[in-house]
Formats: C-alpha cells, sequence, structure tokens
C-alpha cells in the first residue's frame, strides 16, 4: 500500500491507496517545520483504518519547500557557476538578466571556462582539467559547497559535465553538484539558470529530504521514499535531494494526474477548483500537457518542464461585488458583477455569510438559500452563477487541445461551482475523492525519463535513432525504479532545425513505467479507459 | 536621441512585432544589449538627417539557425572584429552601424559594437521588417553591394567574403555559418551616409522603440494593447497603416522544413463567428486568407500575437490551441515599389498572388 502526501501552503493532505483503491483520506493543517505536518498526517490516516504499518511499502511526497524558498529567498547557498562553453558565451555570463536580490543571494563565484559542443557534435573547445581543478579550488578555500555546472549542447552530450563532476568530487569531496543536462533543455540561459537555482537549493534539498525521511522512520515506517516532481512523475528522495528544482510545480501536476487516475480517463480537460483560484490544465495520455513557454521562477527566466496551467481567480472563497449596489436587488445583470481575484481563503469558515461572516462569497451564492446569506433575488443569483459559470468555460475552452467537446474532469474543495451543462464538453466527471486529488496524483505517480538529441535522419535513419533514444530511456527508467515491462513512450516530440544542411531535427522522446514496488497496481493507467468508481 | 537601459525591453517589443513572425525571439540581444549598456551607459540613437553624405555606416546583424543560437552563444567580440576588419578592408573609419533588419533579434544586433566604439546607432535599417536571407534587403534592390563584407564567429574566425554578386554572397555566407557551428556574425553592405538617406528605411529604429513603449503602457495602464499599438504604427512614417484583421484560436498547425526554412501553415478559427484564417509562413508571415479571400501578404507585415497580452508569437513557438490576434501593417513604401516586388513580393517566395496593400484589401473598420 501507498500514502500520497500533498504539503500545501495551507493543508497538508494524505491519502491511503491499496492497489487501486483509497481506503483512506486526511487534510491536516501544514506545519511550520518540515517533518511534523507530514507526520500528523501520515498518524491521522493510519488511525482511520486498522493498519498494521508493515504493509505501507511506499510513501510519495509533493511539496512546496522550494518554491516557497525561492520566492521568499531564504535557505538558498552561494554557488559555484562553471560554464563550460568558452570562448562562445562571454557577452552574456551567467546571472544575466537575474533580479539583482536573488542574484546577490546566490551568485558565490562564477568561471567561464573552455568547453562545450557545437550543433553538430564536435567540440567548441578542449576541456581544460588544470583550469577547472583551480576554478573549484578557489570555490572551496572561500567555503563554496554547491556547483552548477553548465556545458553548451550539454543535452546532446553530457561527457564534459560529467567529467566536471568528476574532478568536483575529487578536489571537494563535501560538495552539492549540479549538472544541466540532467536538468532542462536546449537553451544555455535558461538551463543555466535552471542548474544555478537547483544548486542554491541543494543544502535545503537535502535537508528537507532528510527531515521525510527522518519522520518516516521516527514513525517506523520501513516504506521507501519517493518526491513527486513537476511533469507528474516521482524521484527516489536521493535524488530528490539533489535535484529539488525538479520538484518546483508539482502541485498542479499532482492534481491533474489524481483526477486522470480517479476518473479512469487519460485524455481530458482537468479542473481544479480551489480556495482562491481554479487551476485548469489539458491531461494527454494521463500526463499534463507542458508549456513550451519559458517559465519564470521568482523572477528567474528559466525552462522547467512545466504543465501548462491556466489559473483563474475564480475559487470557493472569491470575493462578489455587485454594482451599481444591492444584493438583493433583482434587477442586477450580468455585466455588474465581478467574482474575484480576491478570495477570504482559509478565513472561509469566519468571512463568508454561509458561516457567519458577512462578506458575499462564491460559496454563499452556489448554495443559495440558506438562512445566514442574505436574500439574493432569484434573477441576480442566477446571474452571479451565469457569470461563474461562463468565466470558467471561456478558461476551459482556451486550454482546449481540440475543436470539439471534450470529457471535464472536476476536483478541487470549490467543484460544487460549477455547474452542468457545461459547454464545450460532452461530459463532465466528478471522481470520489475529488477533494485530495492531489495527494492521490502523488501516490499513483510513476517514474519518468526524458532525453533529446540532434539527429540528422539523412545520415541516420529516423527508426535507428528513436531506437536508440528508447535504449537509453529504458536504461535511466531501469537505474530510478522502473519496472521494465511497464516502460511506456508517452511522448515523441520532432521539430526540424531551419538553416541547417541536410534534415537536422531535435528530437526529444518522454517515457514511464511503473515502479517495482507494488507491481501492477497502476499498470492499467496509460493504457485503460475505465471508470474506478 | 539617446536609448536608455531602461528602453531596451520596449525596443525588443517592437523589434519582435516588425519581424513579422521571423527574425527569432529578440530576448537575447536583449539581454546583450542590457549587458553592454551596464558597461558603455546610453545608445546614441542618430536620425539620418544629421548623418553626413560621407560617413561611412556598416550594416550588421546574426546569420544562422535560431535553434542554435540559444545554444552557442556569443563570445562579444565578434561584431566589434567584424567592424575593425572591415575598417581594414576599406581603408578607412566606420562611423556608424545599423541593423542589418529591425525585425527580431537582429534589430537589437548593432547596439553591442556601437557601445563599446562609441559610435551612434543609425535610425534605419536594410529590411523595415524581417526577411530570411540577406538578398531580400532594400539595400540589394537598390543594387547596392553585400560586399565587403565580414564573418566572424565565437571561436574568433574572421572571413571576408568578396563578390559582386549578391547571391553568390548569400551562398558563401550561409554555408560560412554552418562551418562555424551554426551561427555568426555579419557585416554586410557598407554604404555611405548618402546611400543611407536614399536606400535604407528610415526611421525604423524609434519606430519599433515607440511601438513596444505603446504596447507595454497599454498595459501597465489597464488599456487595449492592441488600440495602443495600431496608434503607435499610424504615428510612424514608415508604418502608416495597421489593422487587427483576425481573432481566433489556432486551430491546425502544420509545419515541415523545405530548402533549410521553417515553412507551414497556422489555421485560426474565429472566436464568435464561423470564419478561419489561414497564415501561411516561411520562417515568417507570408500570407493571411481569410475564408480563401486575401488580406494581408508580404511584404506587408503580418504577426500573430497573443490576444490578451499582445506578446508577439515568433512562427517557431506557434503552438495548437493559443488564442491570437492577427496583426497586420503596411510595409514601408519602397518595399511596396514594383522593383521590390521582384525581390520581397509574394511570387518571390513562390506564392501565386500579386501584392496587394493592406489597406486596399481592408474595409474601412479601424484596428
Amino acid at each position: 500500500m501507498r500514502i500520497g502526501i500533498d504539503v500545501g501552503g495551507t493543508n497538508t493532505d494524505a491519502v491511503l491507496l491499496d492497489g487501486r483503491n483509497v481506503i483512506g483520506h486526511t487534510k491536516q493543517p501544514t506545519s511550520d517545520d518540515v517533518s511534523s505536518g507530514v507526520m500528523n498526517a501520515i498518524t491521522a490516516i493510519l488511525e482511520s483504518v486498522e493498519l498494521d504499518r508493515s504493509q505501507i511499502s511506499a510513501v510519495m511526497i509533493g511539496t512546496t519547500h522550494f518554491t516557497n524558498a525561492l520566492v521568499q529567498r531564504q535557505h538558498l547557498s552561494k554557488v559555484g557557476i562553471m560554464r563550460l562553453a568558452s570562448p562562445s558565451g562571454e557577452a552574456l555570463p551567467p546571472l544575466t538578466g537575474w533580479p539583482v536580490d536573488l542574484a546577490s543571494k546566490i551568485r558565490g563565484q562564477t568561471f567561464l571556462l573552455p568547453g562545450g559542443y557545437e550543433f553538430d557534435g564536435r567540440e567548441i573547445a578542449p576541456f581544460n582539467d588544470g583550469l577547472f581543478r583551480a576554478a573549484v579550488a578557489k570555490c572551496r578555500s572561500i567555503g563554496i559547497n554547491s556547483f552548477a555546472v553548465s556545458s553548451a549542447f550539454g543535452p546532446l552530450n553530457s561527457a564534459m559535465e560529467k567529467q566536471a563532476a568528476d574532478i568536483i568530487r575529487q578536489e571537494h569531496a563535501s560538495a552539492y553538484v549540479s549538472l544541466s543536462h540532467a536538468i532542462g533543455r536546449i537553451g544555455l540561459i535558461e538551463r543555466e539558470n535552471s542548474t544555478i537555482l537547483n544548486a542554491a537549493l541543494s543544502r535545503l534539498g537535502q535537508d528537507v529530504i532528510g527531515a521525510f525521511q527522518d519522520a518516516l522512520h521516527a514513525m517506523s515506517l520501513k516504506a521507501s521514499l519517493y518526491i513527486s516532481q513537476n511533469d507528474g512523475t516521482l524521484v527516489s528522495s536521493p535524488y530528490a535531494a539533489q535535484y529539488p528544482v525538479s520538484t518546483i510545480g508539482s502541485g498542479p501536476t499532482n492534481s491533474m494526474r489524481g483526477a486522470a487516475f480517479l476518473s479512469g480517463l487519460t485524455d481530458a480537460v482537468v479542473i481544479d477548483v480551489g480556495g482562491t483560484t481554479s487551476d485548469i490544465g489539458v491531461l494527454s495520455k494521463g500526463f499534463p500537457r507542458e508549456s513550451s513557454i519559458p517559465v519564470d521562477i521568482g523572477g528567474v527566466r528559466s525552462n522547467f518542464r512545466m504543465p501548462d496551467v491556466l489559473a483563474l481567480g475564480i475559487g470557493g472563497g472569491s470575493k462578489i461585488r455587485l454594482e451599481p449596489r444591492g444584493e438583493s436587488s433583482n434587477s442586477i445583470s450580468a455585466p455588474h458583477i465581478s467574482v474575484g481575484p480576491n478570495s477570504v481563503g482559509k478565513d472561509l469558515i469566519s468571512q463568508s455569510y454561509l458561516f457567519g461572516g458577512n462578506t458575499l462569497t462564491t460559496s454563499d451564492v452556489a448554495v443559495g438559500d440558506v438562512s445566514n446569506v442574505p436574500e439574493l433575488g432569484v434573477a441576480t443569483r442566477k446571474a452571479i452563477l451565469c457569470h461563474i459559470q461562463s468565466a470558467l468555460e471561456r478558461g476551459v475552452d482556451r486550454l482546449k487541445t481540440q475543436s470539439g467537446d471534450v470529457p471535464l474532469i472536476v476536483v478541487g474543495g470549490g467543484g460544487f461551482l460549477l455547474e452542468e451543462p457545461f459547454k464545450g464538453t460532452h461530459q463532465v466527471i466528478r471522481p470520489p475523492h475529488a477533494d485530495v486529488a492531489n495527494a492521490v496524483g502523488a501516490a499513483i505517480a510513476q517514474v519518468g525519463a526524458q532525453t533529446e538529441r540532434i539527429v540528422d535522419y539523412d545520415l541516420h535513419p529516423r527508426d535507428e535513432a528513436l531506437n536508440e533514444v528508447k535504449a537509453d530511456l529504458i536504461m535511466q527508467l531501469k537505474a530510478a525504479g522502473g519496472q521494465a515491462d511497464t516502460i511506456d513512450i508517452v511522448d515523441i516530440e520532432e521539430s526540424q532545425l531551419s538553416y541547417l544542411p541536410g534534415r537536422a531535427t531535435q528530437l526529444r522522446v518522454k517515457a514511464v513505467a511503473n515502479l517495482i514496488i507494488d507491481e501492477g497496481s497502476t499498470a492499467s493507467l496509460q493504457t485503460e479507459v475505465h471508470h474506478a468508481y | 536621441m539617446l536609448i536608455k537601459p531602461s528602453m531596451l525591453e520596449d525596443y525588443a517589443r517592437g523589434a519582435a512585432f516588425l519581424g513579422s513572425g521571423g527574425g527569432g525571439d529578440p530576448y537575447y540581444s536583449f539581454l546583450l544589449a542590457q549587458a553592454a549598456s551596464e558597461k558603455c551607459g546610453d545608445f546614441e540613437l542618430m536620425p539620418v538627417d544629421e548623418l553626413p553624405d560621407e560617413a561611412l555606416v556598416a550594416p550588421c546583424g546574426w546569420i544562422g539557425a535560431p535553434t542554435v543560437s540559444v545554444e552557442k552563444l556569443p563570445n562579444g567580440k565578434e561584431t566589434v572584429a567584424g567592424l575593425k576588419r572591415l575598417e581594414t578592408v576599406m581603408g578607412r573609419k566606420i562611423d556608424a552601424v545599423m541593423p542589418i533588419e529591425i525585425g527580431g533579434g537582429n534589430g537589437l544586433a548593432p547596439l553591442v559594437a556601437a557601445a563599446e566604439l562609441g559610435i551612434p546607432i543609425i535610425d534605419a535599417d536594410g529590411m523595415g521588417r524581417a526577411f530570411p536571407e540577406s538578398q531580400m534587403t532594400i539595400l540589394n534592390i537598390k543594387g547596392l553591394y553585400a560586399c565587403p563584407s565580414v564573418l566572424t564567429a565565437a571561436c574568433g574566425a574572421t572571413t571576408v567574403i568578396e563578390t559582386d554578386d549578391n547571391h553568390t554572397h548569400e551562398r558563401i555566407a550561409r554555408s560560412l555559418s554552418v562551418a562555424l557551428g551554426g551561427i555568426a556574425h555579419m557585416v554586410e553592405y557598407p554604404l555611405t551616409g548618402a546611400q543611407v538617406k536614399t536606400h535604407a528605411i528610415t526611421g525604423s529604429v524609434s519606430a519599433a522603440i515607440a511601438i513596444g513603449r505603446a504596447v507595454s503602457h497599454a498595459r501597465k495602464d489597464g488599456q487595449d494593447p492592441f488600440l495602443a499599438l495600431g496608434e503607435a504604427l499610424e504615428k510612424t512614417s514608415q508604418y502608416p497603416h495597421c489593422k487587427t484583421i483576425f481573432d481566433g484560436k489556432i486551430c491546425d498547425l502544420q509545419r515541415e522544413t523545405s530548402g533549410g526554412f521553417s515553412v507551414g501553415t497556422a489555421t485560426i478559427k474565429a472566436l464568435e463567428r464561423n470564419s478561419i484564417m489561414r497564415v501561411q509562413f516561411q520562417n515568417e508571415n507570408l500570407i493571411a486568407l481569410e475564408d480563401g479571400k486575401l488580406k494581408a501578404v508580404v511584404p506587408d507585415i503580418i504577426t500573430i500575437m497573443d490576444r490578451e497580452s499582445a506578446d508577439t508569437i515568433t512562427t517557431e513557438r506557434l503552438k495548437y490551441g493559443q488564442r491570437v490576434k492577427v496583426v497586420a501593417a503596411a510595409a514601408p513604401t519602397m518595399l511596396r515599389a514594383q522593383d521590390a516586388l521582384k525581390f520581397v513580393g509574394p511570387r518571390a517566395f513562390g506564392l501565386n498572388f500579386d501584392f496587394h496593400a493592406l489597406e486596399e484589401l481592408s474595409s474601412s473598420e479601424p484596428l
């Protein structure tokens, strides 16, 4: 059995899964320290079902710790930044375009060193062992323990970055090393930015993941610990500790993956209606569609693998304003209604009319004739609901990947705001346990791997290139604990490169596999479409 | 006029619009210019009429594959090295630089050299927008010579090209850029001040800045950025007409590589009515047809923009499902003349259409 946990800003949600069945769930307040909220959630789950804790084989955690650290500029380490690309790239040194406050927190020493590759695989310049060692020694001498290494075209050939990592370990055994090819795709500045952020988070990564591990240990749980990534796959806790940046943005992904699991659908639009926002995303083959435009994290342009999510400022706690006035007026028409983006948030239970407060919220209107709610005229109430509905419908339409009607899965605590029929959909699914879909998403996640290279199909036939890439992915997945016979290629992306001779193509392939720990429980998720309820 | 560091973002935004979907994302050029301004301060933008007739002006830009340019970044010495070599070849000092094309990343390319050499940027360019090949510049159309031209690469390699055929020059330069790792800097079409005045597209740099500023101000003030864009364009001397020709969602996207170019078609479905627009591109957007009816065609500018933010979406970033507005702007008059249409009109791109001006194709409905 597995426990899935989602550590959010307000609540820590947890679910217990036996195979495909959710057999327990809980919502606990998130604690200020790392581990006690997680321990409380696990305790509550175990108390709700009579269970021998030795039956728990894995715990999966999605967390916002690292996002918060970047946004709040806290717990960040100084980084030794090594770029292997010289003589190219010297005009744009690392940290160019960063917010000044964040750059000054993170900048340790910056080195522009010879190395890197051309698009066709030649070296831009040979790696210089002596220069690199001297740079590491310099960093060590001033107390820098985190290193970010990026080489030009590193995602296509990682050899120089790996050579650099070996030297760092020889010269500075206790250092944290972040390598760009393991973090991002083509686009040196964005990939290097992500690598530097990762290096800055690496000590915190050890601490937080270590604290999760300690929590499990303190509770005598022998389960393996996995952490959710932003692309909806899991990584082992040692990997997450090494690559904390990969966990940023896992929240929306987990709720979409949870929605897929709970509904049994693999291709659908998902709307997660929370207290303040509604997050809308698209599931394709059971995974969130990724954003293709650069994503800003803490003000830094980066190329994280992020889900393409549209956040609308409408949730269960959104405030409603009526113009010209009069919540009891019968003559309010739609253009005079505004909903959100302000929300009473977690104070819904004190501020909304429903709970004895005096702020009109979406929840008040949706619930309708409850005695505490000021009497809204039938027409006004209808107009408000219509306003909310059409905003949500427009949002869903914006994210849709096909022009026909699609199935819509509704999750999150505020799902009752959404009415049926819903424009642009042929089916609205409200699966059981929808309010803890994010924790379910963490629990059911698979391991994933991605690879990218530039191939000239004239010289290197497409089938041959694809087979090589697949073999590489299988190796990666096995190393990550994936079960060989469940490996599934979920995405092949080819983009042709203009202005280059031949048929040079950028090939990006992504694969997933079930974790070896509990065979078969989610094996059907990728291919089988049926309802779990 | 001085270009201050705070204006660079607007400059990049305007250059992206004038790229007509091509020319690449100006983000890296913007970062380079920002880095140069940190070292050297403001940039001097010189109006064409202040330029002495006998001055030597060097048009600059990058040649190569946009995909490579985001990975193999400039060394920073390419531009100055190229200019210095051109000075040696021509036996005289370069007095000013200008972008060979205003559209996309190249619109900001000469800023670095201007900062380092302490010379002005001329408020003009060689294309008035972006085009895929060097000989599509108005300077070739007007019979000027591309050579001597100088290619420089991050590795320090410098190549001088000398030929009196501008098409041959484009072929040599294109092959060299591949040999140099897929991206190189090029100084070409060295001009006198008098030639700039008669043959270049003047006012395009200040137009780019004004367009970008209008859009970012509108966004900041919660005004309609498309309205602001149109008003800003109409105030420029070179781009007097502008129109939002379509509003919709990309419902199909086809692309392939042909002859080294990225060609394809974006199909956009109207939001409120039953209508389809097809935008055909070859690196840049070339033609926009609504239900088969011509709405805008090259050399007029056709830019697909995010319908909320008015951010330009370059052709390589177009995606299924994007909600967009298609905005067209009249190309500078020189590009619409008969002699120019042979090089940059629809038939030069293999399209079976004659050129029709945007304002002639559009009803009187304003932007």
